[in-house]
């Protein structure tokens, strides 16, 4: 049965041969190729976009203000004149750098929360459990909003708002799963020829429960860039001109009748990168399955 | 499973053996220890809620009264006297200690008194209780919504595996649960009202007239629906699928049962109990993306005053708001636990 609170499909089962190696399998997983293939697309617009941009995204021009797209902007202007592909380029900088930073806090108090909390049953697990507990109450949107009425709102409060709400899932994913391992027989062999508590959790737990953390940290990414849109979108993150997918969106808004191609691309850039990242994520959950059965 | 729920466990219980006494006494102590056992981990759990509660509000309380400057400057404006500011801020409570401000805060909040904005100077709660009357139906149509679609899409997903119509229905799903509601609502908004006209943009009449009521709530509900739907059709279609793998359902089909039948007769009940913990959490995000869709279709619900409070830093209301809405999500996470372990026998008396 499941440990108390676990959510559906948070736990997973080892069998502790997940080292065996099984190359080229990568390349025939759908999910894998097409996720990883978006999220390569992202990064890569993210990176050139640092460099170069076919327009500056801030450069306004009125009087090619609202244009169609044409040879020479691909996507058409925004109500300011400004290039709509350079802007998605550019967003694209944000939606990783949230993306990044957030899965990076997540991770960096959760992993090791989670390994703490498997590893020492009684007091300690109980104390990280029960402020897991508490961060529960705030979803990532609501946590931003109060720390945007607190010290303002900008994309340092985003970043802190989604790390910090999904900290509680690493917590009882990496709990859950290192529970199972410590559980096992080899382990509980490794404790016999006395290895501390620490090496087990290096030797053993880590590498057995990584792809599942990996494949998590993915998820979590794309559900970053979902909640970062929105918060844009409200005013409560990345500031007017930068551009964002989330600003775009928001500023597109007023001309949803004459030219709703300002509300397509951003939406469609959204999209794009949340399903690259959670198919990336259920592709390396799958291929996790299938070698586990094999 | 922890230690603290293997120590619940029966065989840490006295057997019935040890107690000896008269006849009646022993049914009446044995029915009591029952019940008790039954209780203690509902109360744990209760317990362990209300501490989370209590470490909630003063995560909000510290968070948003951390920063210095009084808002009793915000109020008053940059031209405001020393002397102006001082006054306003005695007659606010805000000279008082932190510790005080919060316990009044909170005193006020548990006997159910949202007390008044700084800025506005109407009763919190009432604003707060107008907004509900929007938030509430939107949330509930949603859901609504979702599982009209999530239902009978995962259940086709589900007998129709490893084809191809149940690959795409899954691949529909995926494509679904990434498009935010805020894009939901926008390209219904361009499709359905800009092109079409069938729907107002946006704005909502009040409920005197409850058909132009429902008609604005109608793209809202669909915006935070659809997307919730292609979430609930993937834990459908795991929930149905794992019951078509099961060993019972393999027998029921080797009596002659059609799938259908077979399904109808044991499985349902079965895949029903992982969708309830769904329905609760996905209930509890719903609340949380009514905040964004609110917005998108100036719906005055709590989103919308939350946002409001947020940008005129009428900090009471973004406080009462924020703690209304945590407490909201733990309290459907209590209830999903709860359930789970009310639907499931094989979980009583467990915790």
């Amino acid at each position: 049965m499941l440990p108390s609170g676990a959510r559906p499909g948070e736990i997973e089962v080892d069998d502790g041969f997940g080292d065996v190696e099984h190359h080229g399998r990568w390349l025939h997983n759908p999910s894998v190729v097409i996720g990883g293939g978006i999220v390569a697309l992202v990064v890569l617009s993210g990176i050139v976009s640092i460099f170069w941009t076919p327009y500056d995204p801030l450069a306004v021009n009125p009087s090619h203000a609202l244009a169609a797209p044409s040879m020479s902007h691909w996507l058409g202007t925004d109500e300011y004149g400004r290039d709509e592909f350079s802007r998605l380029m550019a967003s694209s900088q944000i939606a990783l750098f949230v993306g990044a930073l957030s899965v990076l806090i997540a991770t960096a108090v959760g992993i090791p929360a989670g390994l703490l909390a498997a590893a020492r049953e009684g007091a300690i697990s109980q104390v990280i459990l029960r402020l897991t507990d508490i961060l529960y109450g705030f979803p990532a949107l609501l946590a931003a909003v109060v720390l945007a009425a607190a010290f303002g709102a900008s994309k340092m409060t985003v970043v802190l708002a989604i790390g910090i709400a999904y900290i509680p899932v690493f917590i009882r994913v990496t709990r859950s799963n290192a529970l199972v391992v410590l559980n096992s027989e080899y382990v509980l062999a490794a404790r016999a020829y006395g290895r501390r508590t620490f090496a087990i959790l290096r030797r053993h737990v880590v590498p057995n429960i990584a792809t599942t953390i990996i494949a998590q940290m993915s998820l979590l990414f794309s559900l970053a860039i979902l909640a970062e849109a929105a918060l844009d979108f409200l005013g409560l993150g990345t500031v007017a001109p930068t551009a964002s997918w989330g600003t775009m969106l928001a500023s597109s808004q007023d001309y949803l009748g004459s030219d709703a191609l300002l509300t397509v691309w951003p939406s469609l850039a959204i999209v794009a990168c949340v399903l690259g990242f959670s198919l990336l994520g259920d592709g390396i959950s799958e291929l996790r399955e299938a070698r586990r059965r094999s | 499973m922890s230690a603290d729920e293997s120590q619940l466990s029966p065989h840490h219980l006295p057997s019935g053996g040890a107690v000896r006494g008269q006849r009646g006494s022993r049914t009446l102590g044995t029915s009591l220890r029952r019940a008790g056992l039954a209780l203690l981990p509902l109360l744990r759990r209760l317990a362990t809620m209300v501490v989370a509660l209590f470490g909630a509000s003063v995560l909000v309380f510290v968070v948003l009264n951390v920063l210095p400057g009084s808002p009793a400057e915000v109020i008053l404006g940059t031209q405001a006297t020393p002397r102006a500011v001082q006054q306003l801020t005695a007659q606010l409570g805000l000279n008082k200690p932190l510790i005080n401000q919060y316990l009044d805060w909170m005193g006020n909040l548990v006997r159910g008194n949202f007390g008044v904005s700084y800025i506005s100077h109407q009763s919190i709660g009432s604003q707060i209780g107008q907004a509900l009357t929007v938030t509430g139906p939107l949330v509930l149509f949603a859901l609504l919504i979702g599982l009209l679609i999530g239902l009978p899409l995962g259940l086709a997903g589900a007998l129709r595996n490893g084809r191809v119509s149940g690959s795409l229905i899954g691949a529909m799903s995926q494509v679904g649960m990434a498009v935010p509601s805020v894009v939901a609502g926008l390209l219904l908004i361009v499709v359905l009202t800009v092109k079409l006209h069938i729907f107002p943009t946006s704005g909502f009449p009040g409920w005197s007239d409850p058909w132009q009521a429902l008609r604005a709530l109608v793209l809202p509900s669909f915006s935070l629906g659809v997307v919730e739907g292609a979430i609930m059709s993937r834990y459908v279609r795991a929930s149905i699928l794992e019951q078509l793998r099961s060993d019972y359902l393999r027998t029921a089909r080797s009596k002659g049962l059609r799938v259908g039948q077979a399904l109808r007769r044991h499985g349902f009940r079965n895949a029903a109990i992982p969708l309830v913990t769904v329905v609760g959490l996905e209930l509890a995000s719903l609340v949380v993306g009514a905040i964004v869709v609110e917005n998108v279709f100036s719906l005055p619900g709590l989103g919308l005053l939350l946002l409001d409070s947020v940008n005129n830093r009428d900090l009471i209301t973004v406080q009462d708001i924020a703690m209304l809405v945590a407490t909201t999500v733990l309290v459907l996470n209590l209830l999903v636990d709860l359930s789970y372990r009310l639907l499931d026998p094989r979980l009583k008396g467990t915790a």
